[in-house]
């Protein structure tokens, strides 16, 4: 099969992704769309694993969803904090920083 | 190789769609099930690649932690199940399409003009290589001090979320 297809259905996952990030306003869908970002990166990892017959490729994947867990459990932490202080998950409200 | 290139187009076919669904639903927990559809997806694209215990790892990781986590966050904060799906969405939505249609064509015309007419090659080394052992023995010998690194990121990590989200 041909290397591209691969890469290019992680790329459509990638800016799928980033639609998400830039158009979603609660803060779990934000965390939702990182994480597809996330795996179209793994879905390229592993491509490029089987294209060179390298295994590094795989263990850089386990990498990264190792780190997309914590990512995740630190990102619905904060999301689930400025719900409590604003009394909404929308992230358009964390606007304190603003003059 | 034919029976591949099926299976291929089906799982994109469908890991596509269950995206479009994760960032279009105005449905939150509609939202988290498309990505189930999509995590399952890209699973069976490492099975098919022949990185069988990276895909079973993907299984027990993301559908089977980190959804369960999303689906936590998503009752903790309220978010709204159905109807109010407008306030899901910013008014940057137009910019968004702009901006990610823009990224994905020079991603693609990146991508045909570096590796255009390049094949996988599947054989039975292929296979050897996703097998449990030999991933292990890389990441044992070869990526010890990563391992350990993220091991530490995760246990930082652990600590913080209990942390930030502890009711004072």
């Amino acid at each position: 099969m041909e290397l591209n297809e691969f890469l290019i259905l992680s790329a459509f996952l990638f800016c799928t992704g980033i639609y998400g990030v830039l158009a979603r306003r609660n803060g779990v869908l934000v965390l939702m769309s990182v994480e597809l970002m996330l795996n179209a990166v793994n879905i390229n990892l592993v491509a490029f694993s089987a294209f060179t017959k390298n295994v590094s490729g795989q263990v850089f994947a386990l990498f990264v969803i190792t780190i997309a867990a914590a990512e995740v459990g630190v990102g619905l932490a904060i999301v689930l904090l400025i719900y409590r202080n604003l009394h909404s998950p929308d992230l358009d409200e964390v606007d304190q920083l603003k003059g | 190789m034919w029976e591949q290139q099926v299976a291929f187009s089906v799982l994109a076919l469908a890991i596509g769609s269950a995206a479009i669904g994760v960032v279009r639903s105005r449905n939150v927990v509609h939202a988290a099930l498309f990505l189930v559809v999509v995590l399952a997806g890209a699973a069976a694209i490492y099975i098919l690649l022949a990185a069988e215990f990276t895909a079973w790892v993907q299984v027990l990781i993301y559908i089977g932690a980190v959804v369960i986590l999303f689906l936590f966050g998503i009752m903790l904060t309220r978010a709204p199940m159905r109807g109010e799906g407008s306030r899901l969405d910013n008014d940057q939505r137009w910019a968004a399409v702009v901006v990610s249609l823009f990224v994905l064509g020079v991603l693609i015309a990146l991508l045909v003009d570096a590796f255009g007419g390049q094949d996988i090659h599947f054989s039975h080394t292929l296979v050897n290589l996703g097998r449990t052992g030999s991933v292990g023995r890389d990441i044992f010998r070869v990526y010890v001090v990563p391992f350990e690194v993220v091991s530490m990121l995760l246990l930082a990590a652990l600590v913080g979320a209990v942390v930030l989200a502890r009711k004072d």
